[in-house]
């Protein structure tokens, strides 16, 4: 199975709060005006963040096995 | 530091993008980097052409052959392109302004002629750029710089419009909903004729403020909840449609003669006689 890590870039991030928004498990807040994980382990890696942040900022990435 | 979809389809060092915190255009421009890059297509066989305007700054960061021509002429100038080359993939990337209002007369031509264009029009219902005056999008009513008492104008459906003037395939989508959006983006590149795809975008800055719809998560919570696919809008009542927006295609024909290949036909025919 290959697993995926979210990752975000805060250079990117304009804190429009979409990704926070339509987050299904509430993983995401922005924190002054950036997204951060308030609840990481609520993720279930289903990428509705990465589809609709406007500035590609948050995304999947798949990560070898074996590795966190 | 972006997606591998991102890496692989934006010039990186143009980024981040110019456009304002929650634009749709963003979400538009990543669907039609996912639709060229599901097809597989070479990226040097691929053309991205704009005009002037917020979306049409989209050329300036997809990692392909692109260009940035004036305002309303991006079909203009892709028509000369594919004329020239037919052998490559043409994609127009528009706003409702630019292809509607000042570059109407280039939109019916190119439909009425099935060259083989794709034109994708993110339509936020306003002239963004240059701060808020109506566009034929514009819905009645609505609030814009250059209509401070609500517009009276009725609106270009572009869809209809494109039909209207022959194109063979018409379709709209929408900034929330991606996976539908990339594939009616998708099939209408993949399609040999005239295609235009409506985007219905969002600008929280000008439309979104004027008419106080709120900031952009508010925006596009309002096409999650009224947006509603084709398949489920045939079984609905006018009634039970009112107020609501439908996205799908609304026509795919493949069989009409496309124009590039009647014109190579025609030199064929010339060479022998
Ligand atoms: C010939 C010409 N007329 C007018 C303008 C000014 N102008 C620039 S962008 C624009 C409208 C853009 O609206 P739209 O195409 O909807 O793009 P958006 O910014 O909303 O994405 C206008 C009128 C121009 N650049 N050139
Ligand atoms: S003005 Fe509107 S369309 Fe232009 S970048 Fe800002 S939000 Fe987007
Ligand atoms: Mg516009």
């Amino acid at each position: 199975m290959v697993n995926k890590r979210l990752i975000i870039n805060e250079k990117w991030c304009k804190g429009c709060g979409i990704c926070v928004a339509f987050c299904p498990k509430q993983v995401l807040v922005l924190k002054k005006g950036k997204v951060t994980k308030a609840n990481p382990d609520a993720c279930i890696k289903c990428g509705q963040c990465e589809q609709r942040c406007p500035d590609y900022a948050i995304y999947l990435e798949k990560v070898e096995e074996g590795a966190n | 530091m972006a997606s591998e979809l991102i890496n692989n389809t934006m010039r990186l060092r143009n980024l981040p993008h110019i456009w304002c915190p929650g634009c749709g255009n963003g979400i538009l421009m990543r669907d039609v980097a996912q639709a060229i890059t599901n097809l597989g297509l070479d990226r040097d066989k691929v053309v991205i052409v704009s005009g002037i305007g917020c979306s049409s700054r989209a050329a300036g960061y997809m990692n392909y052959n692109t260009l940035h021509t004036t305002h309303g002429r991006a079909i203009a100038f892709a028509t000369g392109i594919k004329m020239a080359k037919p052998e490559l993939t043409v994609i127009v990337i528009t706003g409702d302004g630019d292809s509607s209002a000042i570059g109407g007369n280039h939109l019916i031509h190119a439909a009425r002629r099935n060259i083989d264009l794709t034109v994708v029009v993110f339509n936020n219902n306003i002239y963004g750029m240059t701060g808020g005056q109506f566009s034929p999008t514009t819905p009645t009513g609505s609030f814009a710089t250059t209509a401070p008492y609500g517009s009276i104008d009725r609106t270009f459906d572009l869809p209809t419009l494109a039909m209207g003037a022959g194109a063979t395939y018409a379709a709209r989508g929408s900034a929330y909903h991606v996976p539908q959006t990339t594939k009616l983006i998708q099939d209408g590149i993949a399609h040999k004729g005239f295609a235009l795809i409506d985007c219905m975008a969002v600008c929280p800055t000008y439309y979104g403020r004027k008419n106080k719809k709120g900031d952009a998560v508010k925006m596009m919570t309002w096409q999650k909840e009224n947006v509603v696919l084709k398949a489920k809008a045939d079984t609905m009542t006018p009634e039970e449609l009112e107020g609501k927006a439908v996205i799908g295609c609304f026509r795919n024909e493949p069989e009409v003669p496309e124009y590039t290949a009647e014109y190579t036909k025609l030199i064929e025919r010339l060479k022998k006689a």
